[in-house]
């Protein structure tokens, strides 16, 4: 039998393409400071493994969060390596969107990452994100101001302290304000900072049965105090401030005390983006004295989605981005103080990284406190510090946290919004089956 | 008889013009000027206006990033194709409901606006299902597809209302001199309607260029258009105004430079039908 003309071509075609073959990585990421850095160091991947060619897709945030969701719940197998949250790494493991990554390399030394992470993003003890940085919220305050107003920051502040302190601070004529929080509604704006200051005062998003709390005195503790302190001591029009305009009035000199995410701490001392660098210190989130303080822990992780069929050659991205090597190649090309903190304790080991970094053990210390499996007083039903792992919580934490917002702006009521919170919380979690 | 239009009635109202619309081009100016300064400089508070260190890095930054030739090159391809196809499409079928309506006409005009009033994420996971077993995700025919689907509704809508308003009574001469349906479209209809159309689907241009739904679902990094681009370079956590500013004005130039030329057009077919 003759062969047919398209099997001839199939076959010129294949023949031609076959020595070719270089298995093309897509990598979906996000548009932060590190991930760019890797990005730019792609080249060391590639010389290692000149049969690996990488593809990067930058989204922000919230963009590649609807984007990646929507090609793994849909196994549209678009990209090979995926960057997640804490989040999302145990609600897509429990899916069986994710591959469990045992698988990356010798000497990807597990036992090195800091165990508050690790425990973030495993299941079953099984890993399912490797993590690459991470972060977790602290105060950075202004040494000068302090000094001058005769305060001394303690290493463990209460939020009594806090509170008397920003007061004082605060010179409104001046331009400088005590404090700076988070205001902007979303789940991962203002309802990060303020589920994490709930934590502190004893507060937890639902009991044991799924029982939304907004209806309990912690929280109105909670949300009384902040809006209360903003009131007496934020700057003006904090209900629409995240941290992109947080750090902004801080870098600028307007605020005495800011609490948020620890890799702002490499922001604010960074003379080239800062006019404050030279007068920052670092002390941990505050506490009202029941054992939990107002921080939360997040990291970004890399991680396999299910469908992909290039399994190995994204293991070998992956335990190439991650491991212990990856910290020196970046501080061979920039220095210790733009490794990626968070996630290996060999770094916070590291003498020449600690010498440059004065921020690098109270981030430590802020990771050490943070607990994802017992994030609150009261016993509760999910993991997750400043979130509950559960897929409805961005709809409902972005609604309550309008709420919030508005609560912060005077458009509404600190008791208004905590019903409100809580009716339209309720109504959500009987739609999604959790109670009747 | 027309208004005497006093001098000092023609200040005001020059005055009024030029106020609002320096009010409204305000914001793409200001992303301009932020694209030239520093990542610090961006964030200052109070803001700068003119007098800063101006600086083209973030430019370069960009440049050195992300390949914004592709990324136009698609957008050029996609936001075009899309109008192409729509245009041959959308004219004979304007031109029945317009010349020979039946009494469903009118129920399929609005059937078809209907289907822009569902909100596009309602059908994402469908639509995205469709084109992964279609083998589309990722490629320029796809997101040429739908971008045209989703515009149709609006070209044929304007189109329509653009060709009631040419005279029946020139189409049945032309018909009585014997021509056919194409001679009476190519020769007769088409020569009269160029502005309506010409704007009509210089507004699907401008609708597809900024397309950003769709384009930044169905698209990964083949044929990624100018909104990936832009997306790119926003960021929660970090300083990045200067830089998406420049990435901003890069992406809008193209269709701010063709738009400045065809203003005209676009303003004749927007209030098209306004004034009898």
């Amino acid at each position: 039998m003759k062969p047919s003309f398209g099997a001839l071509v199939g076959a010129a075609i294949l023949s031609i393409s076959a020595p070719a073959i270089a298995e093309t990585l897509t990598i979906a990421t996000v548009n932060n400071s590190d991930m760019i850095r890797m990005q730019g160091l792609t080249s060391d991947f590639t010389a290692k493994n000149p049969d690996i060619t990488v593809k990067w897709v930058t989204l922000e945030e919230n963009v590649l969060r609807q984007r990646v969701t929507t090609d793994i719940a849909t196994k549209g197998g678009q990209f090979d390596v995926l960057t997640i949250g804490t989040y999302e790494v145990p609600i897509w493991a429990k899916k069986g969107w994710l591959v469990p990554l045992d698988n990356l390399g010798a000497d990807y030394d597990v036992a090195d990452l800091l165990p508050k992470i690790r425990d973030a993003v495993s299941v079953d003890g099984k890993l399912y994100g490797a993590p690459f940085y991470g972060e977790s919220s602290m105060i950075m305050y202004r040494t000068d101001l302090f000094k001058k107003a005769g305060l001394t920051m303690p290493e463990k502040p209460t939020w009594d302290f806090v509170i008397d302190a920003a007061k004082k601070l605060t010179d409104k004529s001046a331009g400088v304000y005590g404090i700076c929080l988070r205001g902007k509604a979303g789940w991962g704006e203002n309802m990060a900072f303020l589920t994490a200051m709930a934590n502190s005062y004893g507060a937890r998003w639902f009991d044991e049965k799924w029982q939304p709390q907004f209806d309990k005195p912690e929280w109105k503790k909670t949300l009384t105090t902040y809006v209360d302190l903003m009131k007496a001591a934020g700057p003006p029009g904090a209900s629409s401030n995240g941290f992109n305009e947080n750090l902004a009035l801080f870098n600028a000199g307007k605020c005495a005390m800011w609490i948020d995410a620890t890799v702002a701490a490499s922001f604010v001392t960074n003379p080239k983006d800062s006019t404050v660098a030279d007068r920052v210190g670092f002390a941990l989130a505050p506490n009202a004295g029941l054992g939990k303080n107002a921080n939360w822990l997040w990291a970004w992780n890399l991680a396999i989605p299910a469908g992909s069929k290039k399994v190995p050659a994204a293991e070998k991205f992956i335990g190439w981005a991650t491991n212990k090597d990856y910290a020196k190649l970046v501080a061979a090309k920039e220095g210790w103080a733009s490794a990626p903190p968070g996630t290996r304790t060999s770094l916070y080991q590291n003498p020449e990284y600690q010498k440059v970094a004065p921020f690098a053990k109270p981030t430590l210390d802020s990771i050490d406190a943070a607990d994802p499996n017992k994030p609150t007083v009261q016993p509760v039903p999910y993991v997750g510090v400043q979130y509950a792992a559960i897929p409805e919580f961005q709809g409902i934490g972005t609604a309550v946290g309008q709420q919030f917002s508005a609560a912060l702006s005077g458009a509404s009521t600190v008791d208004a919004a905590l019903a409100a919170a809580q009716s339209s919380t309720e109504r959500e979690m009987k739609r999604a089956g959790y109670i009747k | 008889m027309a208004r005497r239009v006093t001098a000092r009635r023609m200040v005001v109202s020059t005055v009024a013009a030029w106020f609002f619309g320096g009010l409204i081009f305000f914001p793409i100016l200001w992303m301009v000027l932020t694209s030239f300064k520093t990542e610090l400089e961006a964030f200052t508070v109070p803001p700068s206006f003119l007098f800063f260190d101006w600086t083209t890095e973030n430019y370069a930054t960009v440049q050195e990033r992300s390949d914004y030739f592709l990324h136009a090159l698609n957008s050029i391809v996609i936001a075009g194709g899309s109008t192409l196809i729509a245009a041959l499409i959308a004219v004979p079928a304007a031109w029945s409901m317009a010349f020979a309506p039946t009494k469903r006409t009118k129920d399929i005009l609005l059937w078809m606006l209907s289907t822009k009033m569902m909100p596009a994420v309602g059908v994402l996971v469908p639509i995205y299902l469709l084109f992964k077993n279609l083998g589309l995700l990722d490629t320029r025919s796809g997101l040429i597809a739908i971008l045209c689907l989703g515009n149709l509704p609006i070209v044929v809508w304007m189109l329509f209302t653009y060709f009631k308003e040419i005279p029946r009574d020139i189409l049945e001469a032309a018909r009585m001199d014997g021509a056919t349906i194409r001679r009476e479209l190519t020769y007769v209809l088409l020569p009269m309607a160029i502005p309506g159309i010409a704007s009509t689907l210089l507004l699907n241009l401008i609708l597809a260029w900024n397309e950003a739904f769709w384009t930044l679902n169905l698209s990964t990094s083949k044929a990624a258009p100018l909104t990936v681009f832009i997306a790119s370079y926003s960021s929660p956590e970090g300083l990045f105004w200067a830089k998406l500013s420049a990435a901003s004005t890069m992406a809008i130039a193209p269709i701010l430079v063709l738009g400045w030329f065809c203003q005209r057009q676009l303003v004749r077919g927007l209030t098209f039908g306004a004034v009898k």
